[in-house]
């Protein structure tokens, strides 16, 4: 990773080979496997082979200047970009838990798939250029600018930090879940060790190693998410394309449904428990999908990796590869669900407990992922009998097809690709608010480049650190956590930073207390709805307004920070000319940005 | 700056504004319209999908690639309309 254009004409022949050794690798392995190496050891070499990979490109993309540190030299390609943030956003929970969420709610867990996709449509059009072309180095330098000064920044360091951190924490857990289970280590020691895989891709060379790192990263993991389902569907239909066939294990699910019993179907939308109509159901659908897109369109990690790109016009494409390679994946989830769910209709419930599938026992050994009680001690399974985590769903597919552990591996290998390279993503994210942000702009702007380096490295180990203790504490369900981290971001950075754009009138005292009252808002309902559900009973007489669950809290936030910001925003004095003409300078890709006299820049 | 009228500018963002609404608006259509109707549209089965749930699973998400996609190159050709873009 050497410096210079060389490296970066030549991408697409150094991550051509590099796929190719992979798959020469996944290969080789699964030779072995048929010559008698034992899993674990076949478990152990993906695991340590991958995060070394990780290692050896952070390592090679170790850099000492700060443009490189902090947005890769802005030299990334559109298309790469888009694999990097493809990877960036892909997390455990949309690698471990989605198809695992879409198995257990069936057709309103699509509410993930499409709250995950469709935010980037938000991106592209209202964000990502006009951040490009501001042109500085974090989401905060943003509302610091427009918003005149430090204040600001900070009111979004809370924001960012608050809702990364969250989602950090999920992903220092998914790692968790994954190395145990491959490894075979206790939970908490294996926390410390996706640590490290996590610390090694980012500490040496900040934007440039985790942009590096995460392309290579998205390649494993998407060659991991495919694999098994693909292979699935050959073995099952014929046809190598699960996107296609999993209509027919729909039809095949829609049937034994009524003989098992269920009243509300796989693909029901808004149906409730005995498979009738249900407004909440149908309200809490466009609540979260609402959310998700919101808060897609307000985290940082993502939004920042639209700094990278050499101009406004890439950066606008890149959106379009992100999606593009992020659809790959999600495109692809439900048919991971239809497929589990048939296998577990058909061999799994109504079978002799003794004699169930060996995937079965291997997770059961695994503590409380998968449980089977005999409650009525027929020795039978029946459905009420068997609690399946949603976590384990895509783990365990390849078992469930019968492929061999080295399938297994590679699975796991990508799941731990999607935790890590989020967790680089947001960890940077970060660390580089409270380093460039905090530490630089607010408490020393005098400091040297390498005092702020260091400073933004010792920050980096710390945050993480604190987010694998958290972690190691099991505070809740992945995809719980994520969608908080969604809702938080969206709560709070939405409002100003789209306004900051499209609408001049908008003005500091407008946007400060907009966004901390929408995040306050977003941060009350969850934190009271969440662990004082009583307290908030007492206060409003009515355990959740209008029957909106917490992981869409931001339903209640955003609008609050909209109108907040709109109408203090016409009692204060209008920005001054200075300020529009900033504005309408990131408005247009060609030109220089009319830096305001009073707004620190470089 | 001088590199562009105030006029100009501002015909400038008016289409630029248009497109972004444009795009709202399908946007609005495919995250929230067609899934509103999720249940009627069940009742279509096309190769083993329900259509309502086939829209939520992968049409509303070939539409947000393609429309991506599209609103890149719409926006491109404003800049060069109006000698924005980048050189």
């Amino acid at each position: 990773m050497k410096e210079g254009t060389s490296f970066i004409d030549n991408l697409g022949r150094i991550y051509g080979i590099y796929t190719g050794t992979f798959i020469g690798f996944v290969i080789l392995l699964a030779i072995l496997e048929q010559l008698g190496v034992p899993n674990k050891v076949i478990g152990y070499l993906f695991v340590f082979l991958t995060i070394g990979v990780y290692a050896l490109i952070g390592w090679l993309s170790r850099t000492a200047q700060i443009s490189e540190y902090y947005v890769a030299g802005r030299r990334v390609p559109a298309f790469f970009n888009g694999m990097a943030t493809g990877a960036d956003w892909m997390s455990a929970a949309s690698f471990i838990s989605m198809a695992g969420g879409l198995y257990l709610q069936g057709y309103d867990g699509l509410a993930y798939v499409l709250g995950w996709t469709g935010g980037y449509v938000l991106v592209a059009t209202l964000l990502a250029p006009y951040l490009r072309k501001f042109g500085q180095f974090t989401v905060p330098d943003f509302l610091g600018v427009r918003y005149g000064g430090n204040v600001a920044r900070f009111a979004g360091v809370i924001v960012l930090f608050s809702a990364s951190f969250t989602y950090v924490v999920a992903q220092v857990f998914g790692v968790g879940i994954i190395t145990s289970r491959f490894l075979g280590i206790s939970f908490e020691l294996s926390v410390f060790v996706g640590l490290l895989g996590i610390l090694v891709c980012s500490m040496l060379g900040g934007m440039r190693a985790v942009t590096w790192t995460q392309v290579a990263q998205y390649i494993i993991l998407i060659i991991a998410y495919l694999t098994p389902v693909v292979w699935l569907s050959t073995k099952k239909y014929g046809i190598p394309i699960p996107e296609l066939t999993y209509g027919q294990a729909l039809q095949q699910i829609a049937e034994i449904e009524p003989k098992l019993g269920i009243l509300k179907g796989h693909m029901a939308a808004f149906a409730d428990a005995k498979g009738q109509f249900s407004w909440d159901r149908f309200a809490n659908f466009f609540a979260l999908i609402f959310c998700l897109m919101i808060g897609t369109a307000s985290l940082p990690h993502i939004l920042m990796r639209y700094f990278t790109t050499p101009n406004v016009r890439d950066a606008r494409i890149s959106v379009g590869w992100s999606i593009f390679f992020i659809f790959l994946l999600y495109f692809t989830a439900p048919a991971y669900a239809a497929f589990a769910k048939l296998e577990v209709y058909t061999n799994v419930i109504g079978k002799p407990i003794a004699g169930l599938p060996e995937w079965v026992k291997n997770w059961q050994a695994v503590g409380g992922l998968l449980t089977i009680k005999d409650a009525n001690n027929d020795g039978i399974l029946q459905l009420s009998e068997l609690i399946i985590n949603q976590d384990i769903i895509v783990l365990s597919t390849p078992e469930i097809a019968g492929l061999p552990y080295v399938v297994s591996g590679l699975v796991a290998a990508g799941g731990l690709a999607a935790a890590l390279s989020t967790a680089d993503g947001l960890l940077l994210a970060i660390a580089n608010a409270l380093s460039h942000d905090v530490y630089y702009k607010m408490i020393d702007p005098k400091a040297s480049t390498i005092r702020r380096l260091t400073v933004s490295r010792v920050l980096l180990v710390g945050v993480a650190i604190v987010a694998a203790a958290t972690a190691g504490t099991r505070p809740a369900g992945i995809i719980q956590m994520v969608a908080w981290a969604f809702s938080l971001a969206a709560g709070g950075l939405f409002a100003p930073l789209v306004l900051g754009i499209w609408w001049k009138r908008t003005t500091n005292t407008g946007a400060v207390v907009g966004m901390l009252s929408g995040f306050a808002v977003t941060l009350f309902y969850l934190v009271m709805t969440r662990y004082y559900p009583a307290e908030f009973e007492a206060m409003f007489g009515t355990k959740l307004w209008f029957g909106i669950l917490n992981i869409s809290a931001a339903t209640f936030g955003l609008p609050v920070a909209f109108v907040v910001t709109w109408a203090l925003s016409l009692v204060t004095e209008a920005p001054s000319k200075e300020m529009q003409e900033f504005v309408d300078s990131i408005r247009r890709p060609k030109g220089a940005v009319a830096w305001s006299k009073d707004a620190v820049h470089e | 700056m001088s590199d562009i009228s105030s006029d100009k500018m501002n015909a400038y963002w008016g289409e630029t504004s248009r497109l972004m609404w444009i795009v709202m608006l399908m946007w609005v259509v495919f995250s929230f319209g067609v899934h509103a109707f999720a249940i009627q549209l069940n009742n279509i089965v096309i190769l083993g999908f329900p259509l309502g749930f086939y829209m939520a699973a992968q049409g509303s998400l070939i539409a947000f690639v393609v429309i991506c996609f599209w609103n890149a190159k719409a926006q491109n050709a404003i800049d060069e309309k109006y000698g924005v873009a980048e050189d």
